[in-house]
């Protein structure tokens, strides 16, 4: 859909993304990035019409771990707050729609994810169907190498074209300081076949901020804003028995409501944790050899959960930030197998 | 362009029990979505997007239980959000999907919270220590004892007032057929002779744990005029939240709350809520919280908010009935215990409330919070479209 009001991200920062945090409470690994956006923009708490985050109780291991992070905004006075139990990328949709409803004119969206402390395979299981699925413990690896055998199988890729997205994805990542796993490396040995070591992502602790804004106060605040021109998210179901994994209908009917077919996009971030998934996105979103997809090296080089989704996000709009896009799209997923997709087009505008 | 109207069409609840051993979480949830779709006479095609809400995770043991109930909700190759704000999930998750109809970005919304508490124990759930934190001790009731206790002081109530809500409270609950808790012969005696739990917090004057799910079909102006039944307009929606621990904060009336009503009553052009009120499903889970909130919601002055429960003011034929459906008191799927107070609070507007109907309802105020007193969500409704 096309909003009738201008809303843009006109500011982003992520850590640098860590195999482990032991030294940082969630609190102490979101306050930096809260800090970075607030300066990017010169905006205070108090300044903030609306805020906005994502994380899961299930990483922090306790009920309500979101409550602690709040603190940490410094919510005081009282703010005018929300929290999705989902990526980030969703709490800044809700932020979105917030701003088009015209109750506030900026959002502080935020997102984070510790996944050190436990044993994130065997955590994600958690959220599979309980009674039929969860029991059997299919942990998320092999989850997606399922996919990854379908989409050989079905003749759309093969292993060394898997490789070749994963030498790809981790070298671009020698250009982004925050990345956990920069630089060319092995493909290693099969974790899940035919999922080899190199086709999965990294585990790692991270967070995300960015903050939006409309119209002129984005311009005001922002350089180049990059602004939100469509903006749509869709879920399959759940079971992976009653899809086709080798395709991604949400993905693509999220993409035509926030208008991506319109035009080409000279960027693509897209949230696939494993190369293959890649593989599955590119061709539900058209995406040819012309589209710079992942510049920041995406989720194979740095994967916090609940927030790789609003740092793909990020990554994007700060491309249109310092002028190296036009129009970039934006993707997160969640789910096992890409179940719910969320696409966005961000703008830039041209400079007389 | 002014934010379109929202208008509630359509609400289902799921008889509420100790524990519905005959349904999946699936099974539950389309229960109460059944119903607001029946209520609203419109299908699974007439909805454009899914919003739900639920408390924590580790309740049911399911994490992000979106994911397994995109098909029991008609939510396949729609969005679908998931809303948390701990216990005031149930009222932030209808203003999210409020909010996406006032935008335009959707027309129709279904709008839906659950809990199912007996996949689990939710006192428990509460108690996991963490490290450089202040504990939550047993479950709710040991972090919010001190603070009822507070109240007490500051405000010199007898102690008596605390029974008075419960008993009206269950009373009321034998109006609502889908409140938990139907107690046929409660008496205020036996409220009072009920063992102390976390003092002054007797065992009568706590909610129970809840299965059940509450659901709603938000939709746009013109779909309010094709709806069979008479709508309920949103007139205001306001969520507002502060740190869990500072040295600043008031756990008897939090800012927060103050400054929630606050921002409702001016969106609705309310100056008087204690007049131009007219219902108030208000978020009690222990029985003081009544005479509190009357306070920090504004229809009190500061320290006399007791009087006006003790004078029966707040009774189902006083003049600022709280709590006709029973509230939770009676019944609390804690994820849906917020969504059930906006639902009831429409349902006064819409003259649809049955036994418990507050005659002449024009104007209810839906209440939840959560965490440690920190997060407020509510909303006011009304029987007329909003103005302009």
């Amino acid at each position: 859909m096309t909003p009738d009001r201008e809303v843009a991200i006109v500011a982003f920062a992520q850590t640098d993304h860590l195999r482990t945090t032991d030294e940082f409470s969630e609190v102490e690994m979101v306050m930096p990035v809260l800090h970075e956006v607030l300066r990017q923009t010169g905006l205070k708490t108090s300044d903030i019409g609306f805020t906005c985050s994502g994380s899961s109780d299930y990483l922090a291991g306790r009920a309500f771990s979101f409550t602690m992070a709040l603190d940490g905004v410094g919510a005081w006075p009282p703010i005018s707050e929300s929290h999705v139990e989902m990526d980030g990328a969703w709490a800044l949709y809700e932020a979105w729609v917030k701003l088009l409803t015209g109750e506030a004119d900026t959002a502080l969206v935020y997102a984070y994810g510790k996944s050190s402390p436990g044993s994130v395979r065997d955590v994600l299981t958690r959220q599979l169907d309980p009674y039929y699925l969860a029991p059997l413990w299919p942990d998320s690896v092999a989850l997606a190498a399922l996919q990854a055998q379908a989409l050989i199988d079905a003749g759309h890729t093969d292993e060394p074209a898997l490789a070749t997205i994963a030498t790809r994805s981790r070298e671009d990542a020698s250009a982004n300081p925050h990345a956990q796993l920069p630089g060319a490396r092995p493909q290693g040995e099969y974790i899940v076949g035919p999922l080899r070591t190199g086709d999965c992502p990294p585990v790692g602790d991270g967070a995300a901020a960015v903050i939006l804004a409309v119209g002129d106060k984005a311009r005001e605040l922002c350089d180049r804003p990059a602004w939100i021109r469509g903006m749509d998210h869709r879920i399959e179901p759940h079971a992976l028995g009653v899809r086709d994994l080798t395709d991604s209908p949400s993905t693509r009917l999220a993409a035509e409501r926030a208008g991506a077919f319109e035009r080409p996009v000279d960027t693509a971030e897209l949230h696939a944790p494993f190369s293959s998934q890649e593989v599955v996105l590119r061709r539900a979103l058209d995406l040819d050899d012309r589209v710079r997809v992942n510049p920041s090296g995406g989720a194979l080089a740095a994967n916090p959960m609940m927030a790789a989704g609003l740092v793909r996000l990020g990554e994007a709009a700060a491309r249109i930030h310092r002028g190296a896009s036009d129009r970039a799209l934006a993707h997160a997923t969640s789910g096992p197998c890409l179940q719910q997709n969320l696409v966005a087009v961000l703008e830039g505008e041209n400079r007389a | 362009m002014p934010k379109e109207p929202v208008a509630v069409v359509g609400i289902g609840q799921t008889k509420h029990v100790a524990a519905r051993h005959d349904v999946s979480i699936a099974g539950l949830v389309r229960e109460a979505a059944l119903r607001a779709l029946e209520d609203a006479e419109l299908t699974w095609a007439d909805i454009d997007a899914v919003v739900i809400g639920k408390a924590p995770d580790f309740f049911e043991g399911v994490m992000m239980p979106e994911l397994y109930l995109a098909d029991a909700l008609g939510a396949v190759g729609k969005p679908m959000l998931r809303v948390h704000t701990a216990g005031s999930v149930g009222g932030s998750t209808a203003l999210v999907a409020a909010n996406l109809v006032a935008a335009r970005v959707h027309r129709t919304v279904l709008t839906l919270a659950f809990e199912k508490q007996s996949e689990s124990n939710a006192m428990w759930g509460l108690s996991l220590p963490v490290p450089f934190q202040q504990p939550l001790l047993a479950g709710a009731g040991g972090f919010f004892a001190p603070h009822v206790r507070a109240y007490m002081r500051r405000t010199g109530a007898p102690d008596t007032v605390g029974s008075l809500v419960a008993y009206k409270d269950r009373r009321n609950a034998l109006k609502n057929p889908y409140a938990h808790l139907h107690e046929h012969d409660i008496t205020l005696e036996k409220v009072q002779a009920s063992p102390m739990l976390w003092d002054p917090i007797r065992y009568s004057e706590t909610c129970p744990s809840s299965d059940g799910a509450c659901a709603m079909v938000l939709t746009d102006r013109a779909g309010a005029e094709r709806s069979p039944r008479p709508p309920a307009w949103v007139h205001g929606g306001a969520m507002r939240s502060e740190p869990t621990l500072f040295a600043g904060k008031d756990f008897v009336s939090p800012q927060a709350g103050k400054d929630c009503a606050a921002d409702v009553y001016r969106q609705a052009g309310v100056t008087d809520p204690r007049r131009e009120i007219d219902a108030v499903e208000m978020y009690v889970p222990f029985s003081w919280y009544e005479p509190m909130w009357l306070e920090n919601l504004g229809f009190a002055e500061e320290g006399e908010g007791w009087k006006l429960t003790e004078a029966g003011v707040t009774e189902l034929d006083g003049d600022l009935p709280v709590n006709p459906s029973g509230g939770v008191l009676s019944t609390n799927p804690i994820g849906a215990s917020g969504m059930i107070r906006f639902a009831e609070a429409a349902l006064q507007v819409r003259g649809q409330a049955g036994e418990h109907q507050v005659d002449g309802a024009r104007r209810a105020l839906g209440h939840a919070y959560g965490g440690g007193a920190q997060f407020f969500s509510m909303w006011l409704v009304g029987d007329r479209p909003p103005a302009g």
